[in-house]
């Protein structure tokens, strides 16, 4: 930091503003705020069973129950039983039927938890069980879906892949991903005066769940106020499944008139809440000699649940990346929304994103190997251009696009072609360890598929001693979304950081606002934040301008102070001054991106503000007696235009490689044959640990790249794009494995790629290389 | 009344049940909430908290320490850092804040712990921040944000900056923790031990509480009886004779571990693995044991170094191979009023070898799919003697009968290995669970034999880049 500059200044790297309140203990998340003594806790009743007829439930003796105020069920309701966020199809509480093994039926509050779990078990429920559906392939086959497949249909692919010279076809899943953010879901609710109620969600969504409280409790929107400090961590799990938590808390807080709080326990949060969808892809490819696409077919048949909850919005992206970094003239890539008797799955970060990568990526494998070529080779042939084969398959006309350069760059600055000789000499001299490497190019289109949750507003005061107050429907999961918030107010007002307060998210503040998400939380509540400290900083000015007789365009905010030519006030005088002229020191600022439009019908349009893009390398070896496997390097190179906070992506993009690298390793998801999950803890559900991360991991941020887009300060999202980057690890397991057999088989690797994947692939490919 | 020392000064606690764990207690009844419940199954950390005992700083999960565990010793929870710290961050603390070790925060209260307790044990001293030690003392804590490399760099940075403390004087502990409706023994003698355990039959038997421990932090059960094992001074003892170590099965893997290293290098591999530094310093492998899971870790190695356990009761002693304790599912040959007083584990001669293999999903802190112990005795290229056993494959922890006769008298070569492994399928039928499929573990169950045979002849020495 210069000396003549701010503190906190946009561009700069400023520490998470609640840093000391986290390693001090001091942060407060929901459960850590203080309760008045009559504060209700909840147990929930979840189904047994994954499809079942619901005959009767008898609450009478919970109810009698030692400490406990009230006991829900469905016909408790008074509003309407639905807290879907797209479609009307979610019931709160299962009402005539469960549909998923752990869909809540029944709420009991108490003094105490114990008291309330003990009474849970006393709830009588009559179930009559059905037989369920339990797999992609069986609701796919049946025609079983939670809305109308959608599908991207460019040219004709279907006639171009017969005039094809060479194809290849050909099946490859990925798994499902619990969000494991640390901090269960969680909700507190108060009653008020009247219909009021106010309730403390984790939710990266107040607006939805003010929105799903309300129609439970068939209350206005105004009657219900959602506010949210912070979350420990969110990831998408808590973009609409917090409604569900909330809902219960405040209809049970309204029934007792006490206030309640919902913590869900781990494992009725990883039971009951929805995940990352899981998919299973058909690919078929049409190519010339060179390996250039000219015809791609991909059906991607995805886990959507019980009911569809943002299964739109996850296909939708998974068929707008289905051809990542590529330009391919004829495409149909068609969405099966496969409706399943398991949790509803939803968003998490990338948000179909990296499904719809895992296919392509695979599909260009196939090719390599076909053609007997790298891969890198067939990439180099089918790159997505600038001025000609730049259009997206739903239309979209790409006109900035760096991925080959930095594809390229970063496979020569890290020698990947030295690097596979190396390999294949280690392989070489060892009998049971084999080593594999892959690079992964990433291009992430930026804002969300649906126009209008491209919005976002702000409030903004400044008081008469200078300090300012900073609201804006962003809410913050640990991605340092109100840091750099914080950064963009202090760099309009040229003020150091310090004078800039951080406030909790609330629907009263910032009304109407959309979830955070997307990538997109600093672009759209940055923008709206700058703009309502434009508006005061104008205002300021001219207030100043009056004061000291000049032009109003001669006014100029730096360093804490506001000048005019040699003169000047501290920002904390102008403020006052500001006050004193009778002018209004409080704004606010609203933003919609502009120039993106979407045809959720047909598929087409222009969807993406702009696109982010990235590259990462990763070097792995298996242990081909078990199907171990360690990640040993990882090079990134990402690109995030003029960073408002370079320390603060790059623990986004570090953070985002390690979750991605969990779902395509170690995080599986089993279910028993009756439809319960069987993962539903850290004990069976393994993230990654500190070891796991590669022992060589660098993250190199992309320097000198401005967004050419005017987001705010021409900076670019990073929250979801390296999550894809994760999925060089998985290709380098494939690589690892291809090289234990003949080299034009398409090894069957499958993520996530758990050692029991990696053996089984081991095994496969080692027969078919011998016959 | 239970009394420790909280963040420097002493507590009492008031009419509180012994059983309710330290993270609620800390949390609901003194509202010192820095301390955060992820899992409350002891796999997570966020709940990590310190214990000072003898002078040594301990993570601990406080989900899983009731208090009654917590009498006479010290605990220092994120409150308190900065107090004993004359007010200002410790070094951990400021480097974590400093280095972007925090994003959503939740699990950083329990990393500074895990932090802490390595930082004050003098591990990482001068320039020997050993990337394997902050991994090994922070298995037991999840991140979901950071992708861990700003957390392990706090942990380099704040090498070698000890907290000048010094723990406060112990408190005598109570031999008993009445209420209304519960009693929470803690005796200190064998014999006192065998008394309460033949007159409370009912009664929790807990040492670590880092299984059994689970019934009261996620099953929220209210036992009636606990006697608590972890203070018996002779079940303490560990006692290496000239044939044999021998260990209190009270013992903490924490405390066998050195002993466990020098003697069979290969098992102390596989011991760190077992949870974290925080299960490992309150978990026994008394407790490993008698708790009889098909897929406890220590089992199969005890069975393979032809282990004995010792049980006692008021009636007297009786040794048993190890083996032979397990008689089905969860089920042993434990008699009323016995407890596990002893593990004798024989050394290994000149011409004895032992390795295990533990597989699986995540190296550090995950429940193995299979798990392989093997002892060979070589005559030249010659097998003398062959002892393997296995977990994950049956119902109990179970020797390879039948590969372990493929193997004696047999040369000692790749073939051979392999064609005893092939024997698996006489001595396991495996089960399908989450963690892998009965196909998989009778797979790997074969390959660990050629594994063993490579490992032996040093031919694929880099295994280690897989496993460490």
């Amino acid at each position: 930091m210069d000396g003549d500059d701010i503190r906190g200044a946009v561009h700069t790297n400023m520490r998470h503003d609640s840093a000391v309140k986290h390693v001090t203990g001091r942060a407060v998340y929901i459960d850590d705020m203080p309760v008045p003594p009559n504060c209700q806790e909840t147990a929930l009743v979840l189904s047994p069973y994954a499809s079942a007829r619901i005959v009767l439930i008898d609450t009478s003796e919970a109810a009698g129950m030692p400490g406990v105020s009230v006991v829900i069920s469905a016909k408790d309701i008074p509003g309407i039983n639905d807290i879907a966020p797209v479609f009307a199809d979610e019931p709160m509480l299962a009402d005539a039927t469960a549909d998923y093994a752990g869909m809540p039926v029944a709420a009991v509050a108490a003094d105490t938890y114990d008291q309330a779990l003990a009474a849970a078990k006393r709830i009588k429920i009559e179930y009559e069980e059905l037989e369920p559906v339990l797999s992609i392939e069986e609701a796919w086959e049946k025609g079983l879906f939670t809305y109308t497949p959608p599908k991207i249909v460019f040219g004709d692919a279907e006639d171009a892949i017969k005039k094809s010279p060479n194809t290849v076809f050909g099946d490859v899943s990925c798994g499902g991903q619990d969000h494991f953010y640390l901090e269960s879901h969680i909700a507190l609710a108060l009653p008020g005066e009247d219909s009021d109620v106010t309730v403390y969600s984790s939710t990266q969504h107040p607006t939805e769940v003010q929105h799903g409280v309300s129609h439970v409790l068939g209350v206005a929107q105004n009657d219900v106020t959602v506010e949210v400090r912070r979350m420990g961590g969110g990831f998408g799990g808590k973009e609409s499944q917090s409604t569900i938590v909330a809902g219960i808390a405040a209809l049970l807080a309204v029934k007792c008139h006490k206030p309640v709080k919902l913590r869900l326990r781990r494992d009725d949060d990883m039971i009951a809440t929805g995940k990352r969808h899981d998919f299973l892809f058909k690919y078929r490819m049409g190519f010339d000699d060179t390996g250039r696409i000219d015809s791609a077919i991909i059906d991607m048949a995805a886990r959507s649940g019980n009911v569809a909850d943002l299964s739109a919005g996850v296909v939708a992206r998974a068929l707008c990346h289905g051809n990542n970094a590529y330009y391919i003239p004829n495409v149909l890539f068609r969405g099966w929304p496969c409706k399943t008797n398991t949790v509803s799955n939803t968003a998490f970060r990338g948000f179909g994103g990296p499904q719809g990568m895992i296919a392509i990526e695979t599909a260009i494998e196939h090719i390599a190997r076909e053609l007997g070529k790298t891969v890198e080779d067939v990439r180099a042939v089918n790159w997505m251009g600038t001025t000609d084969r730049n259009v997206m398959p739903y239309g979209q006309t790409v006109t900035e696009n760096i991925m080959p350069e930095i594809a390229e760059r970063l496979a020569r600055e890290i020698d990947l072609d030295g690097r596979k000789k190396a390999i294949d000499e280690f392989n070489a001299s060892h009998t049971t360890l084999k080593k594999g490497i892959a690079l992964m190019p990433v291009t992430f289109g930026i804002s969300f598929n649906a126009p209008v949750l491209n919005q976002a507003g702000a409030l903004v005061h400044v008081y008469t001693d200078g300090s300012v107050h900073l609201n804006h429907g962003g809410t913050e999961m640990g991605q340092g979304l109100f840091t750099k918030v914080a950064q963009v107010v202090s760099s309009v007002f040229q003020i150091d950081i310090d004078h800039v307060k951080i406030s909790a998210t609330r629907t009263d503040k910032v009304p109407n606002t959309g979830p955070t998400a997307a990538s997109a939380g600093s672009d759209l509540n940055g923008m709206a934040a700058f703009n309502a400290a434009d508006e005061i900083r104008q205002r300021m000015a001219g207030v100043v301008a009056g004061h000291f007789g000049v032009p109003e365009d001669e006014i100029e905010f730096r360093q804490n102070r506001v000048y005019a030519g040699n003169e000047s006030l501290s920002f904390a005088q102008a403020a006052e001054k500001t006050w004193l002229e009778r002018v209004s020191l409080s704004a606010t600022g609203y933003y919609k991106t502009p120039d993106i439009h979407w045809d959720a019908e047909t598929m087409t349009g222009s969807p993406f503000y702009y696109f982010t893009f990235g590259a990462s390398v990763s070097e792995v070896v298996i242990d081909t007696l078990t199907g171990e496997s360690r990640v040993l390097t990882t090079d990134i190179l990402q690109d995030v235009g003029s960073s408002l906070n370079p320390s603060i992506d790059l623990g986004q993009i570090e953070g985002a490689f390690v979750q991605g690298m969990g779902w395509v390793t170690s995080e599986e998801l089993v279910w028993d044959p009756k439809g319960r999950l069987m993962t539903h803890g850290p004990s069976t559900y393994k993230i990654p640990g500190s070891r796991d991360v590669p022992p060589h991991f660098k993250v190199h941020i992309l320097e000198d790249v401005p967004n050419p887009v005017p987001t705010i300060y021409r900076s670019k999202a990073v929250g979801e794009p390296p999550v894809m980057l994760a999925i060089s690890v998985w290709l380098a397991l494939r690589d690892a494995v291809s090289r234990t057999g003949a080299p034009k088989l398409m090894p069957k690797l499958d993520a996530p790629a758990t050692p029991e994947a990696i053996l089984i692939a081991l095994e496969d490919l080692k027969q078919r290389s011998a016959a | 009344m239970i009394r420790f020392t909280l963040n420097g000064t002493p507590h009492e606690v008031g009419e509180v049940s012994p059983t309710t764990t330290m993270l609620d207690y800390v949390r609901e009844n003194l509202h010192m909430t820095g301390t955060k419940e992820g899992c409350a199954e002891g796999d997570c950390g966020a709940c990590t908290v310190v214990r000072i005992v003898d002078g040594s700083f301990e993570a601990v999960n406080s989900c899983l320490m009731q208090i009654g565990q917590a009498d006479g010793i010290e605990i220092l929870t994120v409150e308190g850092l900065e107090a004993i710290n004359g007010g200002a961050l410790t070094p951990v603390q400021d480097a974590m804040a400093t280095g972007g070790g925090t994003q959503c925060g939740f699990c950083t209260p329990g990393f500074i712990g895990a932090l802490f307790a390595l930082e004050q044990s003098g591990e990482l001293s001068g320039d020997d921040a050993s990337d394997d030690i902050i991994h090994d003392a922070l298995a037991g804590n999840l991140c979901r944000c950071t992708g861990y490399r700003p957390i392990v760099e706090a942990a380099r940075d704040a090498c070698g900056k000890v907290v000048d403390y010094t723990p406060q004087p112990a408190i005598d502990r109570a031999s008993e923790h009445t209420t209304r409706d519960q009693v929470f023994h803690a005796p200190q003698t064998l014999s006192e031990l065998m008394r309460l355990r033949a007159a409370h039959p009912a009664a929790m038997m807990l040492a670590g509480g880092t299984d059994l421990g689970l019934s009261v932090s996620k099953d929220r059960q209210k036992p009636a009886v606990v006697i608590l094992t972890a203070h018996v001074a002779e079940l303490l003892e560990i006692e290496e004779a000239d044939d044999a170590l021998i260990l209190g099965a009270a013992v903490s893997y924490t405390r066998a571990l050195p002993f466990i290293d020098r003697l069979y290098p290969s098992f102390a591999e596989m011991m760190r693995r077992i949870g974290s530094r925080q299960i490992r310093n309150l978990g026994t492998i008394g407790g490993n044991i008698g708790n009889a899971s098909p897929i406890g870790d220590t089992p199969p190695c005890l069975i393979a170094l032809d282990a004995t356990i010792t049980l006692a009761s008021t009636d007297g002693e009786r040794e048993l191979a190890i083996e032979d304790f397990f008689l089905d599912y969860r089920k042993t040959d434990l008699r009323p009023g016995e407890i596990i007083s002893r593990i004798r584990i024989p050394k290994l001669t000149a011409a004895q070898s032992f390795r295990t293999y533990k597989v699986s999903k995540r190296y550090d802190q995950d429940i193995s799919a299979v798990i392989g112990g093997y002892r060979l005795t070589l005559d030249g290229d010659t097998v003398t003697d062959a002892r393997i056993a296995y977990g994950g494959m049956a119902a109990t922890p179970k020797r390879a009968v039948a590969m372990e006769a493929a193997l004696n008298g047999a040369a000692w070569s790749e073939e051979t290995a392999a064609a005893a492994g092939l024997k698996a399928a006489q001595d396991f039928a495996p089960l399908t669970d989450h963690r892998a499929t009965a196909e998989y573990r009778a797979r790997v169950a074969v390959n660990l034999c050629t594994r063993l045979y490579r490992d032996l002849a040093g031919t694929e020495t880099e295994l280690e880049v897989v496993r460490v």
